[in-house]
């Protein structure tokens, strides 16, 4: 039975959605988790320390990544597969009818672009955390300055985004998963099957929101930090150390 | 009013299914803006039969609509620009004095060319043949009203049914995917008593055949829905879909 996962098209497409639902789950969660940064240092970093080098934080990361290189994987695989269903000559003249969005008819490329980010997203942050917990658990040498920091998440954000470029470069990495979800979302649920003509206009509204929701959450987490670190303003965290 | 204009055609031109096509330019002049598109190539290929050079072969049928045998990819749109209108249901005084029109084949690994615009869709009637219809036992006529069907089902079944199986759909697709076809063909039995019984296996088969045939996988850009000829709606592809999907987990 599980072979149509893999055998049938619609079942690839299922893989895509539910891997897609389980990024977003992910994601909102994230963004919920950066907001708290602002208010509190100390709150955060209970959630980094909760979030950690322990059992349960471990297979949590595990499932997370396994859910990412499934899609990842599948995505490739799925446009390779298109393509060659288009066959081997292409149109002289093409013309986007206007009701296609132009996310949809991008969905790799803009995939690409947040994978190339989550390379420096996991540098920024994952590398000094929970990876300098890992190594130093599995015996490996590590400096006492990086692993006072493994939990200090506050210390990290206010370091990644003193710098003008980091912020230019994750609101690009932002920009780029709203176009993604902006069609990922309503497309995940029609691959399911949980669509009909009556809320067809609504899911692709209720992505559309859903998916400014939780890109402006992050995009105002990162330039909080960013002008209070770049004009030194010290406001942060809002409700004290 | 018949107003006359001069157009230039760009038209695909290929010998057979293994040769290389090319793009020929053809000048015609005084086409009747009254004309339909396919007359005014039909106008091309009586000029081309006078020059003694092969005429360019398309396919129509009713000329009318409803049999699903004209195609043309009309300057970056299956039936051309206009929507709701198939290539037979075009006409010239949708087009400007001087315009520069290019005519290709649909394409899509599924449909190879056969010869200059005509494509082999074959494909879509081996899927029909995997499951696209209803076994009855042939008796009496049942009455009419035997079976009550609400009117929004109907008329859901109904707008599925107004497919023409044109392939327009897989020609405008970026994946090459008939999914708009089959989800027509399986929403317009399945939302039906007479068809639900078989629903299940019909989808199973018929998008077994579909992914057999080489079409692409489905990623909703709605490309289909937007140039059908008929708007086949795309809430028809989620409930095959549903269908498929209910299918499979049943198993
Ligand atoms: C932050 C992470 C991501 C989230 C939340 C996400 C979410 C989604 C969702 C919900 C869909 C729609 C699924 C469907 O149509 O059934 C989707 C499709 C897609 N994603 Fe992602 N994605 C993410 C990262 C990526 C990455 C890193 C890549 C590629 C390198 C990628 C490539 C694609 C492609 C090509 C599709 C379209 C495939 C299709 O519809 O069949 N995504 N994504
Ligand atoms: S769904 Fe529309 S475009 Fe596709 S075959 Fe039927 S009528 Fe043609
Ligand atoms: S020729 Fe029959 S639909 Fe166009």
């Amino acid at each position: 039975m599980s072979l149509f996962l893999t055998q049938s098209s619609i079942g690839r497409k299922l893989v895509m959605s539910i891997t897609g639902l389980f990024l977003i789950l992910f994601l909102t969660f994230h963004m919920c988790m950066n907001l708290v940064a602002i208010l509190s240092a100390e709150g955060y970093n209970a959630i980094c320390e909760f979030l950690g080098a322990n059992w349960y934080a471990l297979v949590g990361t595990a499932v997370l990544a396994a859910g990412f290189i499934i899609h990842i994987i599948y995505a490739f695989w799925l446009t390779v597969q298109n393509r060659a269903a288009r066959g081997a000559d292409r149109y002289a003249v093409v013309d986007k009818p206007k009701d296609v969005e132009w996310a949809s008819q991008n969905m790799l490329a803009l995939g690409i672009i947040m994978l190339a980010f989550l390379g420096l997203h996991l540098y920024h942050f994952w590398s000094k955390m929970q990876l300098v917990d890992l190594i130093e658990m599995a015996g490996g040498d590590v400096c006492s300055q990086a692993l006072e920091n493994t939990t200090n998440g506050f210390y990290h954000i206010v370091n990644t985004f003193s710098s003008p470029i980091n912020t230019l470069l994750y609101i690009i990495a932002l920009a780029a998963l709203w176009f993604h979800l902006s069609h990922g979302f309503w497309s995940a649920l029609q691959t399911i099957g949980f669509n009909n003509t009556t809320w067809f206009d609504r899911i692709k509204w209720i992505g559309r929101i859903w998916a400014t929701i939780v890109v402006l959450g992050f995009i105002v987490t990162i330039v909080m930090f960013f002008l209070d670190g770049f004009f030194g303003l010290n406001i942060l965290p809002l409700l004290g150390a | 009013m018949a107003k006359s204009i001069n157009i230039t055609l760009k038209v695909w031109r290929q010998k057979d299914a293994k040769s290389k096509g090319h793009f020929e330019t053809y000048h015609l002049e005084n086409i009747s803006t009254d004309s339909s598109f396919l007359e005014m190539l039909d106008i091309l290929n009586e000029k081309l039969v006078d020059e003694h050079k092969e005429p360019i072969a398309f396919d129509h049928d009713c000329r009318e609509g409803i049999c699903g045998m004209c195609s043309l990819y009309i300057n970056g749109h299956p039936h051309g620009y206009e929507s709701e209108v198939t290539t037979c249901q075009l006409h010239m005084r949708k087009f400007k004095d001087g315009d520069v029109i290019t005519v290709e084949p649909w394409r899509s690994r599924a449909f190879p060319v056969i010869r200059d615009l005509m494509v082999d869709r074959g494909a879509y009637d081996k899927i029909m043949q995997a499951g696209g219809y209803i076994s009855v036992n042939t008796g009496g006529t049942p009455d009419a009203n035997a079976i009550p069907i609400s009117k929004e089902i109907a008329d859901e079944a109904m707008d599925a049914a107004t497919c023409i199986g044109c392939g327009a759909c897989a020609a405008a697709c970026k994946n090459g995917s008939a999914m708009l076809f089959v989800s027509a063909k399986v929403s317009q039995l399945a939302l039906l008593p007479q068809g639900k019984l078989e629903a299940a296996r019909r989808a199973k088969a018929m998008v077994a055949k579909m992914d057999e045939l080489g079409f692409g996988n489905c990623t909703n850009t709605g490309a289909c829905a937007a140039e059908c000829p008929k708007s086949i709606s795309l809430s028809n592809i989620a409930r095959l879909n549903r269908e498929f999907l209910c299918a499979k987990l049943k198993d």
